[in-house]
C-alpha cells in the first residue's frame, strides 16, 4: 500500500497544468481530490511518474449562477456544493445528491470535476450531470471545447477527454419543476447499489419536460432516453410511470458484484427509479 | 485513633471499588491520541520489513529471484524459506498442533500467503523491494468449498503431511481432513431422534468473517547482540505464551527473551495467534543486527491473519408434541483454511462447540466436528467470543426457531418450556459441562416484558395483513435470543495451550505510603483492565482504586499468565487479583494486630481498615498498616507488603443473557431498519456497570456487522473479494442502532467475587438476535432458514424465492 516514486507538481494556472500534461504525456495525471487515484497508486495498479495537483489553481474553483446558468469550477468540493446556500436554493437537487456521496470526510476533499472526469460508473455526479444535461468545459493545448455530459462517457474510465485536456468547469441551465436523487447503498461511504436522478416539469397535469439518469447500473451513467419520451407530453398516471420505470430498467446493464446479482440490481433499479420519479413528481 | 471515622458508605464510595461506574483511567490517553501502540515504537537504526504475498490461492513456487530487489536503494535483505530452513524456522508450530509455513516452502496455499520478507530502511523502500522480487508460480487447482475437499480427484493441499494418518487430534481419513472431534452419546441421541414425535432438521451456516481490529497486527524485534537479549514489542493477546513459544522455536533461552505488548488497538481474537511477521521481524533483526518493524496494512490483515467462524452446522433437534426437547444432534464441517491455526485449548480442537445445547435442558445430545483444509487463510479464532461459542449459540438459537416452526409453537414459549430451571444449577449438560449458575426464566420474562412481546406479535400480525392487502412492502421481524456463554478458560486439568495451563496471575506490591501496583498475566486491548482490576483490588484491600497502578504485558515484569481472550480476564486474572488481595489483607491483619496489641482474631475488616471487635475507636487503616510494614520490626512477620496469586479456576463461568431485536424489513430493496435492540446480560457480580454497558454496545455492534453484512468472501479461484473496508462491513455510527440494556445478577458460586465475564456475551447473543429477526419477518411466508450475512441482496433473495415479488 505504498505508491511508487513520482514527481509532484503544483501549478497555479490552467495553462501551467496543461503544459505539464503536454510535457509528460502518458506519464502524467492530474489529481483533484484524489479519492480514486490515490488508492490505485497505493496498490501500484497504475504507473504515474508525474502527479499534477490542481489544488492551487484558482480559476478552477467557485460557483456562479447568472442568467439561469449555473457554472461550477471543477475543483469545487462536494462539501462546498452542499454549503452553497445559493445553489441549494436554485438547484436543490445538487445538495440532495451530494449529501448521499460517501461521508463528510470524503466530501471535504472530493471535487465535482474529479468525480465527473474519472469516468468511474460508480460515481454519483456523472449520472446527476446527465440528469441536469450539463456541459463539461475541457481545456487543452489546442484551446477550449465543450462536451455534453450525456456524450462524455464511453466506457468505464474511458471518456471523451483527451489525455492532455483538463476538465475545467461544469455548466447547466437551472432546471424547473420537481427533482429527486435516490440512492440505495449498503452503508455510509459506499457506492450505489442503484441510484437515479430525476427532473420533472408538469404543466396542466401534463409532463412538460423530464430527465432521468442512473448511477452504477452500467459501465457508464445511463441517460434514460426512452423513459423520458414516455413521460413527456403525457399525464403522469400509474401506467405511464410504470412504463417509464420499465424503460429505465431495460436501459440498465448492471454486472454482478459483492452488492448482488444482476436480477437483484435490476429489481432495485426499478424501485429506486420509481421512488425518484414519485418524489420528483410530488415536488413538481 | 481518636478522629471521627467517616461513615461506612462514605468510605466505600471513596474506594471506587466493585459496582462503581468509575471512569476509565485509560481514556485520557486514548482519547487524546497519546496511546503507545506497536507502530509508535521507534528505535534508533530501526529497519522496516514487509512481505511479498502470493496472488494465488494455490500454486507451486517454481523460483524466487531476489537479485533485483536487493539492488533497490535502501533494501538490506530479502528473506525466503530457503534462508530460514537452516535455522529450522521456515515452518512454525500453530496453536492447534499443526505446522504452518513461515514463508512459502515450495508452494503457496492461500491468497496473501507470505512468500518473502523484504527488509529495508523504511516502508517505502521495502515496498519498492517487494515489487522487484520475481516469483514464478505454477497455478494449481483450488479448493474453496470444504465439502469438495475429500471428493475423488481433489488436489492434496498439504503435501507435507499427505501421508500422515494421525494428526494432533486423532486419525485423519483423507489428506485434506484435519480431525474429527466427538462429544456426547451418539447411539442414545440417534435413537431418541428416531423415536421422537417431532424432529426438525436444518443446515445452519455461520459464514467466514474476520475480527478486523482497528489496529492491525505488527511487531518490532530488537536483538541486542552484546547481551544476547531479544526484545519484541508486538500485538500479542498472550505475551507470556509468545515468549515461551519463541524460546522453544528459536532456541534462545526464555530469560533472554522479553515480550512486550504495549497498548493494543483491539484484538477480538485476531491477535492471539503467532504470525509469520513476528518470526520474520525477529530473524531479520538477528540477521541485520538492527531493530526491525513489521506492520500489516488493512488488506494484509483481512487476507492473511486469523479469520473467524466458517462452520457448516447440520442439525437435528427432537421434541415431544407439546414441545419438550428430547435430543440434539449436530455435525459440523469446519473450514480451517490451509493450516490448522485455530486458537483453542489443546484438548478442544473445535473449542467449546459442545456448549451447543445452549440454555436448554436437553437430556441427550451428540456433536461431531470435522476439520477440513481448504485454500483459505488459516485462523479460526474466537472473534469476540469464547472458543467457538458464538457458533454454538447461533446454531442452537436457530435450531430452536426451526423447531418452533415445525411445532407450530411460539418460539419464546418453546424457550420457556425448555430452559434449565434455576434449581437445576449447578447443571450437568449432556455434552459434559457443569453450568455454574443461572436464572434464565427471570431474565427472559424481564426481556419479554421490556419489549412488550405480546403487543409486538400483534403488531406483526397486523402488518402481515396490511402487506397482503397491498398497503405496505415492509414486514416486521422479532428476533429472539437467549444465550449461555462458557468463558474463563480455564481449569488447568482440561485447558492448556501448547501444554501451558490456562491459569492466570496477579502480583501486588503495596508501597509504604499506602498506594499500590498490581501486575497481571493478562493484557488489555481496550477492555479497561487498568480501571476494573483496580476496582476489584480496592474492594479487597481498602485502598482507593485511584491509588492502584495496573501493569500488564511486559514479560520481564508481569507474572506469567495466558493472556486476554475468550472473556477469561475477569474470571481467571480477576480471581487471581482478588486472591492476591486477600493474601495482602491476611498479612495486614497480622500487622494490625501487632500494632493494636490484640490477637489476630480480635480484629474485623471494615472497608479500609482493621477494627478491634467491640472497640470501634481502635483501628488501623490500610495506609497505616502499609507504612508500618516498611518501618517497623514486627516479630514473626517479614517486612514489606506484597503478594502473588496464581489462580487455577475450578470451573468455567457461564454468563447468559436475553436479547431481542425488532426489525423492519423491506421486501423490495432487501434493506433492513432496526427499530429496537434490548439486551439483558447476566455476568454475575458487576464490577463496573459503565464498562459493562460499553462492552455490550461494542459487542452488539460487531454482532450487527456479522449478521447483517460482514463477510470474508472468496471467489471460486480463492481470491478474497471483500479485502478492503469498502466491502468488508464495519458499521459506523450511522448504521448503529440505539441499544437498550438491562441486567440481572446471578453470581458465579466458584469465583472469589462471583464475576463471570461480559466482553463477549453481546457478540454471542447478538448475532442470533439480529439473524432471527430477519428470519422471523419471513416466517409466516414459509421461510425456515437462510444463511447470513443478511445483506440487501440476500434478504431480497429470500423475498424473491418466497414469491413476494410476483
Amino acid at each position: 500500500m505504498i505508491p511508487d516514486n513520482f514527481e509532484y507538481h503544483k501549478p497555479n494556472s490552467i495553462t501551467g497544468a496543461i503544459s505539464l500534461l503536454s510535457e509528460w504525456g502518458d506519464d502524467a495525471r492530474v489529481i483533484a481530490g484524489g479519492h480514486s487515484l490515490i488508492p490505485v497508486m497505493k496498490q501500484r495498479l497504475t504507473d504515474i511518474s508525474h502527479l499534477i495537483d490542481l489544488k492551487d489553481i484558482e480559476e478552477l474553483k467557485g460557483i456562479s449562477i447568472s442568467n439561469g446558468i449555473v457554472k461550477i469550477g471543477a475543483m469545487t468540493t462536494q462539501h462546498e456544493l452542499i454549503q452553497s446556500e445559493e445553489l441549494a436554493k436554485t438547484v436543490p437537487l445538487i445538495r440532495e445528491a451530494s449529501l448521499q456521496i460517501a461521508d463528510p470526510q470524503v466530501r471535504y476533499l472530493g471535487t465535482l470535476g474529479g468525480n465527473v472526469a474519472n469516468g468511474d460508473p460508480a460515481n454519483d455526479m456523472p449520472g446527476l450531470m446527465q440528469t441536469l444535461n450539463a456541459s463539461y468545459e475541457l481545456k487543452g493545448p489546442d484551446g477550449t471545447r465543450n462536451v455534453d455530459a450525456r456524450e462524455f462517457y464511453e466506457a468505464a474510465y474511458f471518456t471523451a477527454r483527451e489525455d492532455e485536456e483538463i476538465l475545467s468547469s461544469i455548466s447547466f441551465a437551472v432546471p424547473n419543476g420537481g427533482y429527486a436523487y435516490e440512492k440505495q447503498k449498503r452503508k455510509i461511504g459506499d457506492y450505489a447499489t442503484a441510484a437515479a436522478g430525476v427532473l420533472i416539469e408538469v404543466e396542466n397535469n401534463i409532463c412538460k419536460t423530464a430527465s432521468i439518469a442512473l448511477t452504477n447500473l452500467s459501465d457508464t451513467p445511463v441517460f434514460c432516453q426512452n423513459a423520458v419520451k414516455i413521460l413527456i407530453g403525457n399525464k403522469l398516471d400509474e401506467p405511464t410511470i410504470q412504463e417509464a420505470v420499465t424503460a429505465c430498467v431495460d436501459a440498465s446493464e448492471p454486472v454482478a458484484d459483492v452488492r448482488g446479482p444482476v436480477e437483484f440490481k435490476k429489481y432495485v433499479a426499478g424501485i429506486i427509479v420509481r421512488k425518484a420519479i414519485t418524489n420528483a413528481l410530488a415536488r413538481a | 485513633m481518636n478522629e471521627t471515622i467517616p461513615p461506612k458508605e462514605e468510605r466505600m464510595t471513596a474506594l471506587n471499588g466493585l459496582g462503581s461506574s468509575r471512569k476509565r483511567v485509560e481514556d485520557a490517553r486514548f482519547t487524546q491520541g497519546k496511546g503507545n501502540y506497536v507502530d509508535d515504537i521507534k528505535l534508533s537504526g530501526m529497519l522496516f520489513g514487509d512481505f511479498v504475498r502470493s496472488p494465488y490461492a494455490h500454486a507451486r513456487v517454481k523460483s524466487i529471484n531476489t537479485e533485483a530487489a536487493l539492488a533497490v536503494p535502501g533494501v538490506h535483505a530479502v528473506i525466503t524459506a530457503a534462508d530460514l530452513e537452516p535455522l529450522k524456522l521456515h515452518w512454525m508450530p500453530t496453536l492447534a498442533g499443526d505446522v504452518q509455513m513461515v514463508l512459502a516452502d515450495g508452494k503457496v496455499l492461500f491468497q496473501g500467503q507470505e512468500v518473502a520478507f523484504v527488509v529495508a530502511d523504511n516502508r517505502y523502500a521495502a515496498d519498492d523491494g517487494i515489487k522487484a522480487v520475481e516469483v514464478e508460480y505454477e497455478e494449481l487447482p483450488v479448493i474453496v468449498d470444504p465439502f469438495k475437499a475429500e471428493l475423488e480427484g481433489a488436489p492434496v493441499l498439504r503435501e507435507d503431511i499427505a501421508d500422515k494418518k494421525e494428526g494432533a487430534h486423532g486419525p485423519r481419513r483423507h489428506p485434506n481432513h484435519i480431525f474429527t472431534w466427538e462429544s456426547g452419546d451418539r447411539d442414545a441421541t440417534e435413537s431418541v431422534i428416531a423415536e421422537a414425535d417431532v424432529v426438525a432438521e436444518e443446515m445452519i451456516y455461520y459464514h467466514r468473517t474476520h475480527p478486523c481490529p482497528l489496529e492491525t497486527c505488527g511487531s518490532v524485534a530488537s536483538m541486542d547482540k552484546v547481551n544476547g537479549k531479544l526484545t519484541v514489542w508486538g500485538t500479542f493477546q498472550a505475551p507470556h505464551a509468545v515468549r515461551t513459544v519463541a524460546s522453544l522455536i528459536s532456541g534462545i533461552a526464555e530469560h533472554n527473551i522479553r515480550i512486550i505488548s504495549p497498548d493494543i488497538g483491539g484484538g477480538f481474537g485476531n491477535k492471539v495467534g503467532v504470525y509469520p511477521g513476528y518470526i520474520c521481524s525477529i530473524v531479520a533483526s538477528i540477521v541485520t543486527g538492527a531493530p526491525v518493524k513489521w506492520i500489516e496494512d488493512r488488506m494484509d490483515n483481512l487476507m492473511a491473519t486469523a479469520f473467524a467462524r466458517d462452520y457448516w452446522m447440520q442439525g437435528k433437534i427432537s421434541a415431544t408434541k407439546d414441545g419438550k426437547i428430547t435430543g440434539l444432534w449436530c455435525h459440523t464441517t469446519a473450514d480451517h483454511g490451509a493450516f490448522d491455526a485455530c486458537a483453542d485449548p489443546t484438548k478442544f480442537p473445535a473449542g467449546f462447540m459442545n456448549i451447543c445445547t445452549g440454555s436448554y435442558d436437553i437430556p441427550t445430545a451428540f456433536l461431531t466436528v470435522d476439520g477440513i483444509y481448504t485454500n483459505k487463510a488459516p485462523g479460526g479464532v474466537a472473534y469476540r467470543c469464547s472458543f467457538r461459542v458464538t457458533e454454538a449459540a447461533y446454531f442452537i438459537e436457530r435450531m430452536i426457531e426451526v423447531l418452533a416452526i415445525k411445532l407450530g409453537m411460539d418460539s419464546a414459549e418453546l424457550r420457556v418450556k425448555n430452559f434449565i430451571r434455576k434449581e437445576q444449577f449447578p447443571y450437568q449438560s449432556a455434552l459434559g459441562w457443569e453450568y455454574d449458575s443461572g436464572d434464565y426464566h427471570t431474565a427472559w420474562e424481564k426481556a419479554l416484558t421490556a419489549v412488550n412481546y405480546t403487543k409486538l406479535r400483534q403488531e406483526q400480525a397486523e402488518r402481515i395483513e396490511a402487506f397482503h392487502r397491498g398497503e405496505t412492502r415492509k414486514l416486521i421481524g422479532i428476533g429472539l435470543s437467549h444465550f449461555t456463554e462458557i468463558v474463563g478458560a480455564g481449569p488447568v486439568k482440561n485447558c492448556d495451550i501448547l501444554g501451558l495451563g490456562m491459569f492466570d496471575s496477579c502480583e501486588i506490591r503495596i508501597h509504604p505510603t499506602g498506594s499500590a501496583i498490581a501486575r497481571l498475566g493478562t493484557i488489555s486491548q481496550g477492555q479497561g483492565h487498568a480501571t476494573t482490576f483496580a476496582q476489584i483490588l480496592a474492594s479487597e484491600i481498602g485502598i482507593p482504586a485511584e491509588d492502584i497502578t495496573l501493569e500488564e504485558g511486559d514479560t520481564d515484569t508481569a507474572p506469567y499468565g495466558l493472556g486476554t481472550y475468550g472473556s477469561r480476564s475477569t474470571p481467571v486474572a480477576g480471581a487471581a487479583t482478588a486472591m492476591a488481595g486477600r493474601k495482602i489483607r491476611a498479612k495486614a491483619q497480622m500487622i494490625a494486630a501487632y500494632l493494636l496489641e490484640v490477637h489476630d482474631n480480635d480484629l474485623e475488616w471494615d472497608v479500609d481498615r482493621f477494627v478491634v471487635k467491640g472497640a470501634p475507636e481502635r483501628f488501623k487503616t490500610m495506609k497505616e498498616i502499609a507504612f508500618a510494614s516498611y518501618s517497623q520490626a514486627i516479630p514473626g512477620v517479614e517486612p514489606g507488603l506484597e503478594a502473588v496469586s496464581y489462580y487455577d479456576p475450578p470451573n468455567m463461568t457461564f454468563p447468559f443473557g436475553a436479547y431481542i431485536c425488532v426489525m423492519e424489513v423491506d421486501v423490495d430493496t432487501g434493506t433492513t431498519e432496526i427499530r429496537q435492540v434490548f439486551a439483558l446480560d447476566d455476568c454475575g457480580t458487576r464490577i463496573n456497570p459503565m464498562i459493562i454497558e460499553g462492552q455490550v454496545h461494542g459487542g452488539l455492534t460487531e454482532a450487527l456487522a456479522i449478521a447483517m453484512g460482514q463477510e470474508l468472501a472468496y471467489d471460486e479461484l480463492g481470491n478474497v473479494i471483500t479485502g478492503t473496508l469498502m466491502d468488508f462491513f464495519i458499521p459506523t455510527a450511522w448504521e448503529t442502532p440505539n441499544y437498550q440494556t438491562d441486567y440481572t445478577e446471578t453470581p458465579s458460586p466458584h469465583h472469589p467475587i462471583g464475576a463471570k465475564g461480559v466482553g463477549e456475551s453481546p457478540n454471542v447473543g447478538g448475532v442470533p438476535a439480529f439473524s432471527n429477526a430477519v428470519h422471523d419477518a419471513f416466517k409466516s411466508f414459509g421461510l425456515t432458514q437462510s444463511h447470513m450475512p443478511h445483506d440487501h441482496w440476500r434478504v431480497w433473495k429470500i423475498a424473491d424465492r418466497l414469491g413476494l415479488h410476483d
